[in-house]
């Protein structure tokens, strides 16, 4: 296991026209850490994850996973791309394949695994997920909650290094957060690297080693949970944290 | 006793109305227009049956007085023919130019848009002379003298097939094949674009997120769910396809049309003729187009 950081991101900007979405980040996360991002609706926190990924050109700035640079003409760019599992706000299953062929395809035409052995290990994934009798039906027959697990399967599945999580909760009815909460935090015990966007405070609270509180395109404060929430030293933080705990 | 009698009508009423509205509504709901087309068929095959000179003007048009074999070469089969080799060039032709308009690269996407807008501004009988006598020969041309460059670079027998492509050997149906493929792959990729870009981002970034390139994310995500949505679409283009294949019979292209205009120009039965062409054609759409519907309600369905 080295040492080093297994996400390195230097003095990050991007923008989109005249928005400038990130003015600078500098973040290190890890390997095995749980980083929870935090902060206002605007605040840069998706674009901070989309960049990790490369779904969005940073406009300056370096990001390197398990020390390789990535740059938008890499051509490693897709096999770092294949490391890092993204579980998306909308789930974004594939709706024309089952869940078992969501799970597998990228498998199969990515990590050019065979189908036997990409069906298995998709049928592992969904029992971790906990939803294997699904495998056969299409995600439009599913639970938001239940297509939000398939889509942790399918991220699994690839068996990256890192997971990122975008607002993975957000969609979701009430009563449905919790399957997908306790998934990730089954995921985060098993040492999984996560760098997650969310409003959960409590998956904060319970599976996060560092919390980032960002606002206006720039991390404020960069600490552990306990520390953010119990004592937070920036005024925009207190604000922040007052407006979201009120009720 | 008015009102001893009003009671039960009162109640006959109230159900009455339903009952006439959920009639009405089916016969409402009935495609009247199709069994109108599928009378005025079957009438006109009555007609075609029974009224030699009908019977006669079917045969030429249709090409079954020449048997299976000569119709192979001329009438109801060559129109058949032609529309379906066009549409698959053009499907593939329309495929290519609409991810070439989609496309990062300034090049392809302006080569797309000038290829569509030029077959867009120009009526299709002007371009299908153009292509079938303009443009071939000019491919001919270039391919015979970049056979020639090829001779003189000592390439003699790669060079030498190439010279020996003549605009002789190239049959006027092929011409029209390629002009009426032209035409509608500049419409396909129209329908390609809109279909693709009718998938949300979110697929594309699902698809590239877990490491796939762009053409797989094309091939396996993206295009199975755009061409299940421009199905319909791409039947109905098929439909016209087929009645603006009638245009070939301009370049004496023996299809349904020319073997009209051939046998009335011979016989003066204009109307036997006509009449004729317009049932054969307005079958073969008919049926096209209740194809196409059926494969949009079951595609509704799976939904």
């Amino acid at each position: 296991m080295s040492s080093q950081p297994i996400i390195v991101v230097r003095d990050l900007h991007k923008h989109f026209g005249k928005v400038e979405a990130l003015n600078g980040i500098d973040l290190e996360v890890e390997r095995g850490k749980v980083v929870v991002i935090i902060g206002p609706s605007g605040s840069g926190k998706s674009t901070l994850l989309r960049c990790v990924n490369h779904l969005e050109t940073p406009t300056s700035g370096e990001v390197w996973i398990d020390g390789v640079q990535l740059t938008s003409h890499s051509a490693h760019l897709n096999e770092i791309r294949a490391e890092i599992g993204m579980v998306f706000q909308l789930f974004n299953l594939f709706p024309h394949l089952t869940v078992l062929e969501n799970v597998t395809l990228a498998q199969q035409v990515v990590r050019k695994r065979s189908r036997d052995e990409a069906e298995q290990i998709a049928m592992q994934k969904l029992v971790r997920v906990g939803i294997p009798e699904k495998a056969g039906v299409y995600p439009g027959q599913l639970s938001g909650g239940q297509q939000q697990r398939v889509a942790i399967a399918r991220g699994l599945a690839m068996n990256p290094k890192i997971m990122l999580f975008d607002e993975p909760t957000s969609a979701l009815d009430p009563e449905m957060i919790k399957e997908v909460l306790d998934v990730m935090l089954d995921l985060a015990k098993e040492g999984m690297t996560m760098l997650v966007v969310s409003h959960e405070m409590g998956f904060a609270r319970a599976a996060a080693d560092e919390v980032l509180f960002m606002d206006g395109g720039l991390v404020v404060e960069h600490t552990t949970p306990h520390d953010l929430f119990n004592n937070p030293r920036e005024d925009r933080t207190k604000l922040f944290l007052s407006q979201i705990l009120k009720h | 006793m008015p009102q001893a009698s009003e009671r039960p009508i009162e109640g006959a009423s109230a159900l009455a109305p339903d009952r006439r509205g959920t009639v009405g509504r089916r016969l409402v709901d009935l495609p009247w227009w199709l069994f109108a087309i599928i009378v005025l068929i079957l009438w006109v095959g009555f007609i075609i049956l029974t009224r030699p000179n009908y019977t006669e003007a079917f045969e030429r048009v249709s090409g079954t007085y020449r048997g299976l074999a000569g119709m192979l070469s001329a009438g109801i089969l060559v129109t058949i023919g032609i529309s379906l080799a066009s549409y698959l060039i053009a499907i593939v032709l329309g495929l290519i130019t609409g991810l070439a308009r989609m496309s990062q690269s300034l090049l392809l996407q302006n080569a797309a848009r000038t290829y569509i807008e030029l077959i867009r501004g120009i009526p299709m009988l002007v371009l299908i002379f153009f292509i079938a006598l303009v443009g071939v020969p000019a491919v001919v041309d270039l391919i015979d003298s970049t056979g020639e460059w090829l001779i003189s670079l000592g390439l003699t027998e790669i060079g030498g097939a190439l010279t020996r492509v003549e605009n002789d050997s190239i049959p006027m149906v092929v011409r029209a094949i390629i002009a009426l493929a032209t035409t509608y792959g500049a419409f396909l990729a129209e329908i390609f674009r809109a279909g693709i870009q009718s998938i949300g981002k979110g697929q594309m970034e699902a698809a590239r997120s877990l490491g796939m390139t762009y053409p797989q994310a094309m091939r396996y995500v993206i295009l199975p769910q755009a061409v299940r949505n421009i199905l319909p679409a791409l039947g109905n283009d098929f439909v016209s396809m087929v009645k603006d294949s009638s245009l070939v019979a301009l370049l004496a292209v023996r299809d349904m049309t020319q073997m009209t205009k051939l046998y009335t120009g011979q016989s003066f039965r204009f109307r036997e003729g006509y009449i004729v062409l317009s049932i054969l054609y307005l079958a073969l759409t008919v049926t096209l187009s209740l194809g196409v519907q059926a494969v949009e309600r079951r595609l509704r369905r799976h939904e």
